[in-house]
């Protein structure tokens, strides 16, 4: 590997990393839709931060289009407060109008500004090890690695320090205020920090695919976890290996290299939605599926106990009678028999149902907990009855 | 090319009429369908499938070799389709909420669609000179054949829904009631979801994918301010479309080089802007002439039933008060003051102190014992 490769990855890998960190918290706070208003509202202060500073890696430029994120912010919450429009709506007014103020300065050229539209849609990571950084006469980088170094010390920073604060007003923000820990002033203070983190993040992956670099991860981390530490950490770690590995395919295929690392983050949250445990795609189909016997074994048993009785109509207890009387068609209603068969919960006399001991003491439990909804012992009846062993 | 040019074009020159008749197609199907957008809460899956269809863009290019506008229709409204049925299915299946969904989808189907894009760029085609104007929009490459497209699909969207209108108008305002009536879910969801991807995909080549859901949201959200009636609403609303559609082309064809997307977005949100601003009833100006008329009518009622209380504590109700007495009364100011008499509720007397009048004291009696202003 050349130096300016090692150079791209370790700034992409930057770059990921000081975007999933608030990135978690915005899907915590499902506010995922602002970082997509302030990725492209931010271009208009970009342009204009440009014209005054000449560099796009000029802190003065951070400043400004940061301000300009944070405006957008300001300006969703006030339109909607007016209840004119809904915050979606707000939201989907205001940043389609500052990225187009944004990019007709740019196609205008005013004062020959040196960014042009594919820079803003994909960024030009590619680029970024040309720039140098010269102290004192040594080259001590590409700029926009100091950059992002500088961005993601202080994300880190910022979660180290409030990390209790961030975490009440995330889950609780009622408790948080009711406390003292001044929740709004954290949620602006996140906001500044999406802001200076999209600034940063533009010159490599462009407007549009910070979103995916922020929101992705994090999303992919919250379907693997239930702790917000190791949240913030799988994100992370979700965050460094698309970078990597959407440089390497985006060298493959020879293809933009910020769109190969947002598809990779796709592919990687895709995998975890369909595979994930417990809340994945297969493992959810899986547990409706055997909610589903588990009931209808259930539902046999209770059938089968109401119809005991020494006066009942023993065509009620019949095999073939479950698809009127349960309306369940007759192949589920065999597969239903066998499983209760199976489990000890039923015996067969020719076509006449009738419960086992364990059946009728099945019963009484189902009974017991139906009638008294105490959710969390169905987990010991599934136990102590077997019905379908996980 | 100028504006007068442009404007007498849309009656003497085909090309111009060709085009402006695309943006009026344009404007209108994404004003009407806006309507749904905005009134079911879903203003940000427009920007989510029109940001998704990119990959759609790109794929049909890449399979069929050639622009053909009907395959690029069918191949954005194929991603575009795929996407809400992910996000649909991201927000039932997990706890992820829908916010990330729209997101996730967005972010990840835009970046493969610029991976697809950068691709073609790479491949010998001649052809695929022009897939760039699906970023941005360029009106100017309206050929007849795509404003036919673009008719048709608008055509149809607009039967569907006169066809659905009772059905759409009750899962917009009472899904529950919906639900209740039979109506699933998931067919309401479809339904809504596919007008949307259409109208998103009808100005794909016009606004391009990264603008074009402002205009669903902006026509509609305009129309918001004007009406309370969901019919009139979607009237107004296309006909805001169409104006944004026009006028933004024009500009921008004036501007030479001006992409259209931004120019026509601009337009749609300073209509936006003064329905917001100048709508009667609901707009910013006829909120803040309402409070203030509330204001003033409060304060005159507090001076008026203060001087009725003072003037109970005397024997005669008509007792005059100098004016530093009254001074001291809660929702005294001089205007206040001046009102009352201007309403012939107080008077002055010669020797400059004031008293109510005889339909005062009628008035501030009916209002202290029914409560209600006067």
């Amino acid at each position: 590997m050349s130096t300016p490769q090692i150079e791209i990855q370790w700034i992409a890998a930057l770059v990921a990393v000081s975007c999933a960190i608030p990135g978690v918290f915005l899907v915590l706070r499902k506010m995922a839709m602002v970082s997509d208003a302030i990725s492209h509202a931010i271009l208009p202060g970009i342009v204009v931060g440009f014209l005054v500073a000449g560099s796009l890696n000029s802190p003065l430029l951070i400043i400004l289009a940061a301000a300009t994120g944070l405006f957008t912010v300001v300006l969703v919450e006030l339109i909607s407060k007016t209840r004119l429009v809904k915050e979606d709506a707000a939201i989907g007014l205001v940043f389609p109008a500052l990225f187009s103020i944004g990019v007709i300065l740019i196609s205008r050229n005013v004062a020959n500004v040196h960014i042009d539209t594919d820079a803003v849609l994909m960024g030009e990571i590619a680029f970024a090890p040309f720039d140098r950084l010269v102290v004192w006469g040594y080259d001590i980088g590409p700029q926009n690695a100091w950059v992002m170094q500088a961005i993601l010390l202080l994300n880190i920073l910022f979660v180290f320090l409030f990390f209790k604060e961030l975490k009440l007003s995330t889950f609780d923000s009622g408790l948080a205020a009711s406390l003292g820990f001044a929740p709004v002033a954290i949620n602006y203070a996140l906001m500044s920090l999406v802001s200076v983190t999209t600034v940063g993040a533009f010159d490599a992956v462009g407007a549009i695919l910070v979103v995916a670099l922020m929101i992705v991860p994090a999303a992919t981390a919250y379907l693997l976890t239930d702790n917000l530490k190791t949240m913030l950490f799988i994100a992370v770690a979700i965050g460094i290996v698309s970078a990597i590995a959407g440089y390497w395919l985006a060298r493959f295929i020879d293809a933009s290299i910020s769109g190969s690392m947002a598809t990779m983050c796709g592919f990687l949250f895709f995998v975890v939605f369909i595979f994930a445990p417990q809340r994945g795609l297969l493992s959810i189909l899986r547990r409706t599926s055997r909610q589903k016997l588990e009931f209808a074994q259930m539902t046999l048993a209770i059938h089968i106990f109401n119809h005991s009785g020494e006066n009942d109509n023993l065509e009620e207890r019949r095999k073939s009678h479950l698809n009127k009387h349960l309306s369940w068609d007759k192949k589920f209603s065999e597969a239903i028999v066998q499983q209760s068969l199976n489990k000890g919960l039923i015996k067969l006399d020719g076509e006449l149902i009738s419960l086992t001991e364990k059946g009728q003491s099945f019963v009484v439990a189902a009974q017991r907990l139906i009638s008294s909804k105490n959710h969390p012992e169905f987990s010991s009846l599934r136990k102590e009855f077997i019905i379908f062993s996980e | 090319m100028d504006y007068y040019d442009f404007f007498t074009g849309l009656f003497t020159d085909y090309t111009t009429q060709v085009i402006g008749l695309g943006t009026a197609f344009l404007g209108l199907m994404s004003g009407v369908l806006g309507v749904f957008a905005v009134l079911r809460k879903q203003s940000l899956l427009g920007d989510a499938v029109a940001h998704a269809s990119l990959p759609g863009i790109a794929m049909a290019f890449i399979l069929s070799g050639t622009k053909n506008t009907l395959l690029i229709f069918g191949g954005a409204a194929l991603a575009g389709w795929l996407a809400t049925f992910w996000i649909s299915s991201i927000v039932k299946n997990t706890r992820i909420k829908s916010d990330a969904a729209l997101a996730i989808v967005l972010a990840v189907f835009f970046g493969f669609g610029l991976v697809l894009l950068t691709f073609i760029q790479r491949m010998e085609n001649a052809n695929q000179a022009g897939l760039e104007t699906y970023l941005f929009g360029q009106a100017a490459t309206l050929l007849r054949q795509d404003v036919i497209s673009m008719g048709a699909i608008a055509a149809f969207a607009i039967i569907v829904i006169l066809l659905l209108w009772k059905e759409l108008k009750l899962i917009t305002f009472d899904p529950q009631f919906a639900r209740s009536l039979g109506f699933s879910q998931r067919w309401m969801d479809m339904v809504v979801n596919t007008l949307i991807v259409l109208s998103i995909v009808i100005g794909l080549q016009t606004v391009g994918v990264i603008l074009m859901s402002a205009l669903l949201i902006a026509p509609a959200a305009a129309a918001r301010q004007w009406t309370n009636r969901m019919s009139g609403m979607i009237v107004l609303s296309g006909i805001f479309g169409i104006l944004s559609g026009v006028v933004g082309t024009g500009i921008s064809s004036v501007g030479n080089n001006l992409s259209t997307g931004p120019v026509i977005v601009l337009v749609s949100v300073m209509i936006v802007v003064i329905s917001f601003v100048f709508a009667p009833g609901r707009g910013l100006m006829a909120l803040a002439w309402q409070k203030n008329k509330n204001r003033k009518s409060l304060a005159l009622n507090t001076l008026l039933q203060g001087m009725y209380d003072t003037c109970r504590s005397h024997q005669n109700i008509k007792h005059e008060h100098s004016l530093a007495i009254i001074k001291t009364l809660p929702g005294y100011n001089r205007k206040t003051l001046k009102a009352l008499r201007h309403e012939g509720l107080v008077s002055i007397t010669k020797e400059n102190e004031w008293c109510l009048t005889d339909l005062g004291i009628s008035k501030a009696g009916e209002a202290i014992k029914s409560g209600r202003m006067i």
